[in-house]
């Protein structure tokens, strides 16, 4: 299968090199890698690349690449999966995948991959038959400080407005044999959701898509039942009707071949016995059919005086999520047309921010709340710009390069289908030293929100 | 050794391809292979393998067939998409004779696809659009009512948007092709030049069918007055009009203005065609070409060149008043000063031309063109399944079958070297067809188990001692049409190593054809062939030279295939 295995950070620097055939041929395959991702023209795809007689394939992972090579035509999809599973893999007994904690575990890495991988064949990715294998202990770097918040992550380090102090678990390793008792027995459940949304000029909605995953980080000893309890109304389907009412409804859904399903029909119930670290539960897939109205709209006009090359760009944006929830971390991206020289704002509060940057608007939004508008009115020069002829010297049509706006934000505590877990619930252990914590959080955030001008 | 979930399975397997008193117990080896399969202690990189191992089992009768793929119907569903897609590719190929089961499986594998193409990984979601792209060659409806999971977003990379917009093109129909065409319309004034150009020709793809709509937003485009997107559009034009010739008169109604926003060669070269070739409909043309003409010393480009003279040719025929003294002074800088060999040779031959006569010319460059549209049919003929069935959920759709070409061509001589590592495995080892059967399959492909030496010369004096001492082994009559060419039979018999020792001439009254033949276990054949006129058929005698029943009836197979093709060929 695989020839060869190693991991270069985002400059090109090897991490970690790994032969399992030995038909490098002498050459330096990382360095033969880097050299032509780099030089690579730009319609092709750098996902699989060939060079002599190897196919090289990867995936970028938090900033680091992830590669491994291959002489023989397999099927490249069970190759991505087995580099995404080892970016699990490594995060989950590091703490992170990143440039730092590969450095520092660099001899627990190799063991790993000795185990994984025999003469470039799979032999295991479960964690459960890793752990009798695995001596080495993870590195971790120094305990997490309250002043150093990082964006959003996953599984427990929550945002500022929770009063409790964040956990660590973000960055701990699961699968530490050092048995720490205050700090473990802690299991997070995410339901997160991908909004992607279309919008056209005229304000219809020319597609609205949401994918959504149950994601599961457990640090309880392997074997735990535990039972994660749906909404009751929550349907498959176009045909299915459950409860009364339109209910909450998404297209398809997959379950992971651990999950038990025999009360998922009548109770909508998933029964589990996860192994330690990180597993997607399920997944579910919604299009065209949003129970709640989208979360944001935006109403922009344009003014072009095409005389004194004056462009005038007033942008409301409204909320659209109930009052009591609010939206964070909103930034909008408007590209701009060529040769912007200047940029004059007026915005209607205090804690937004505007610049240029890079040829386009980013309009900065730390939070917005449920119901409210914002408006923003920008003023730009642009001398000599091309644009739609027969309009007359001043014109509302946007200009050329003017592009679709783009909006990445965060709702926390918001599912945009509705689905929502009722409960976490732990089988009874006896030998158990302290009451197990189960952290559920239901978040969304968007992956594509496009609305053209 | 790939491991695939315990020591038991890896005995199995090792049971079933290597041991060869399970290979000839029919019963035996048939449960093996199910154990494999239904072992639910698998692992996905486990699934994946026997996935893999199964493609080379040829099941035995269509029951087999059918339980095989019962059996692994669970694994289409499965949460994996290496075992989905696995299990996709060895339904295609187990099910090649039956085409609805195909399109059962493609339908099937339609979900985790699209899935796979919404994923969060870039990488996951360009290697599934390139499997959509390649399932559109044969179904080209089959993602049709999913076009909107292929509308590109901003923030993607450059090589996914240029395979959803391939996608996009590939599978337009009635009722989504309004919203596709004005989905592409809006990528065409994206930032990037090349996005923009790669939605023109992607609507220039859609408008062999769609013509109208097409026209109409590429018109639109060019009033935009921008030079990337003019360019792309005028070449758009150029391979249209010669598709579709119903668009012409569109076509050349939005010409004019187009020559002031191009500067690059491609563009060029369309737009002085366009004009050369449908000149007279547009009352400019000859202006435009005389303004290329007045700046052809500056002219990088010695493609534009040849392009300009080829069109003020053809424009001089049907616009001579206009075109006369243009086309003097072309001719003449072409052949004077010009230095590049290829435009000034060509200059000289319209000029000589010329001097042969104008009627001449007209005979030679306006002669009817052949029908382009007959090409374009052939090109767009779906293809079966079963040819890209087994590249299916490897790394040729990912790289495209161009490409691949170029690859193995040059793996080719390396790859002979690195071969024997390989064999040690037991991934390596030969099909898994049980041994009884593969007895049955030569039988049934006819002369393979009777291997008749070629080019036995045998000397007619001991074809008539052999044949004088051998009694008639098998009498045999077989349906003749009347006399044949001794050319035509000595040389059909000749194929199938048979020898003709003596035959008469055609007409000859009887009719006799002495042939002989030897299998490779020495066993000689020799036959007579007598036809009396009037017969319907022919009598054929055969002797053996050993007493073999069964080399005898394979022979006479042999010898009936050939006789029967020739019976059918007439004098």
């Amino acid at each position: 299968m695989i020839s060869q295995f190693f991991i270069l950070s985002s400059k090109g620097d090897p991490l970690i090199y790994k032969d399992f055939r030995g038909d490098s041929g002498g050459r330096d395959v990382a360095e033969l890698f880097y050299r032509k991702l780099m030089g690579l023209p730009g319609e092709e795809s750098p996902v699989v690349m060939h060079h002599d007689d190897r196919h090289f394939i990867h995936i970028r992972h938090s900033g680091l690449y992830l590669v491994a090579t291959t002489s023989e035509n397999i099927s490249p999809f069970s190759l991505l999966e087995l580099l995404s599973r080892l970016a699990t893999l490594l995060g989950d007994y590091c703490g992170s995948l990143g440039e730092g904690t590969i450095s520092r575990n660099v001899a627990l890495v190799y063991e790993l991959l000795d185990e994984v991988l025999d003469y470039g064949y799979v032999q295991t990715t479960s964690t459960e038959m890793l752990r009798n294998f695995i001596q080495t202990e993870a590195v971790v770097s120094k305990p997490f400080s309250l002043f150093d918040l990082s964006s959003v992550g996953l599984f427990g380090a929550e945002t500022q407005q929770s009063k409790v102090a964040p956990s660590s678990a973000a960055s701990r390793p699961v699968l530490s044999s050092r048995s720490d008792p205050s700090q473990k027995n802690e299991v997070f459940l995410d339901v997160v959701e991908r909004l992607s949304v279309l919008i056209a000029s005229n304000g219809s909605l020319l597609k609205v898509d949401v994918q959504g995953e149950i994601r599961l980080k457990s640090f309880l000893p392997s074997g735990s039942e535990m039972r994660i309890g749906l909404t009751e109304e929550f349907c498959v389907g176009k045909s299915e009707l459950r409860g009364y009412g339109p209910g909450i409804r998404v297209d398809e859904v997959s379950f992971h071949s651990s999950v038990q399903l025999d009360e998922f029909e009548s109770h909508r119930i998933l029964r589990l016995q996860p192994p330690q670290g990180e597993l997607t539960v399920m997944r579910y897939q919604l299009s065209d059919d949003l129970p709640s109205p989208l979360p944001f709209r935006l109403f922009p006009s344009v003014q072009w005086d095409r005389g004194s090359g004056r462009l005038q760009v007033y942008l409301k944006l409204r909320c659209d999520l109930p009052p009591k929830s609010q939206a964070l971390n909103i930034r909008l991206h408007l590209p701009l047309p060529r040769g912007v020289v200047s940029l004059s704002q007026e915005l209607s509060s205090p804690e937004q921010k505007a610049e240029l940057c890079d040829g386009a608007l980013r309009w900065d939004l730390p939070r917005v709340q449920g119901g409210s508008q914002l408006s923003g009115l920008f003023q730009m020069e642009v001398p000599g710009l091309p644009g739609p002829p027969g309009q007359g010297q001043s014109t509302s049509a946007p200009p050329l390069g003017l592009g679709p706006a783009s909006l990445s934000f965060e709702l926390p505590r918001h599912t945009c289908s509705g689905l929502q877990v009722r409960f976490l619930r732990l089988a009874f252990r006896h030998c158990s030293n302290a009451n197990p914590h189960k952290w559920v959080r239901h978040l969304s955030h968007s992956d594509a929100y496009v609305i053209r001008i | 050794m790939p491991y695939l979930g315990s020591e038991d399975v890896v005995k199995e397997l090792k049971k079933a391809l290597c041991n060869p008193h399970v290979q000839a117990d029919r019963l035996r080896y048939r449960n093996v292979i199910q154990r494999v399969i239904r072992m639910s202690k698998l692992d996905q990189w486990g699934q994946a393998e026997v996935l893999n191992f199964l493609l080379r089992y040829q099941p035995r009768s269509e029951e087999e067939l059918f339980d095989i793929l019962n059996l692994l119907d669970s694994f289409l569903k499965s949460s994996s998409p290496s075992v989905v897609m696995g299990a996709a590719k060895l339904f295609l190929i187990l099910a090649e004779k039956f085409p609805h089961v195909q399109t059962d499986v493609l339908m099937q594998v339609k979900g985790p696809l699209l899935a796979a193409c919404s994923s969060e990984s870039r990488e996951l979601c360009f290697a599934a659009l390139c499997h959509v792209r390649q399932i559109l060659h044969s179904l080209p409806g089959h993602f049709s009512s999913h076009y909107k999971k292929f509308f590109c977003s901003y923030s993607e990379p450059h090589y996914i948007k240029l395979q959803k917009v391939e996608v996009l093109c590939e599978l337009v129909n009635d009722e989504n092709v309004q919203q596709v065409l004005e989905e592409l319309r809006g990528y065409c004034t994206d930032v990037s030049a090349d996005f923009a150009q790669a939605a023109i020709f992607a609507i220039g793809g859609i408008a062999r069918t769609y013509t109208d709509q097409c026209v109409q937003i590429l018109t639109e485009l060019l009033e935009l007055r921008q030079e990337h997107i003019t360019t792309v559009v005028v070449q758009t034009f150029r391979d249209l009009v010669w598709l579709c010739p119903q668009c012409t008169e569109a076509v050349c109604q939005a010409l004019p203005g187009c020559e002031e926003n191009i500067q690059d060669s491609e563009g060029k070269q369309a737009l002085i065609w366009l004009l050369g070739v449908h000149g007279e409909r547009i009352p400019s043309a000859p202006y435009v070409l005389e303004d290329f003409v007045e700046n052809v010393k500056a002219e990088a480009f010695p493609a534009v060149k040849m392009e300009l003279l080829t069109a003020l040719l053809r424009l001089f025929l049907s616009r001579p008043a206009e075109c006369q003294d243009t086309l003097g002074r072309l001719l003449h800088y072409c052949v004077e000063e010009e230095k590049d060999m290829a435009v000034r040779d060509r200059g000289l031959f319209y000029y000589r031309l010329l001097l042969a006569g104008v009627d001449g010319v007209k005979r030679i460059l306006c002669s009817p063109k052949s029908d382009p549209s007959l090409g374009l049919l052939e090109d767009q003929a779906e293809r079966p399944v079963n040819s890209w069935a087994s590249d299916f959920n490897t790394l040729v759709p990912v790289y495209g079958k161009a490409r691949w070409a170029t690859i193995s061509k040059c793996q080719g001589p390396e790859r002979r070297g690195l071969e024997l590592p390989n064999t040690a495995s037991f991934a390596a080892s030969g099909p898994l067809i049980p041994e009884e059967d593969k007895e049955r399959v030569q039988e049934s492909s006819g002369s393979g188990v009777l291997m008749l030496v070629p080019n036995l010369q045998l000397t007619a004096e001991c074809f008539e001692k052999a044949w004088l001492s051998l009694q008639v082994a098998h009498q045999q009559a077989l349906p003749w049409q009347g006399a044949v060419h001794p050319d035509t039979l000595q040389m059909a018999l000749q194929v199938v190593h048979i020898q003709t020792i003596a035959v008469s001439r055609a007409g000859a009254q009887p009719w006799k054809a002495y042939l002989s033949a030897q299998d490779d276990a020495g066993c000689l054949f020799l036959m007579e062939l007598l036809w009396e006129p009037g017969n319907s058929a022919v009598q054929i005698s055969v002797k053996q030279s050993e007493p073999r029943p069964e080399a005898l009836s394979s022979f006479m197979s042999v010898l009936e295939t050939v006789i029967g093709t020739i019976g059918d060929i007439k004098l």
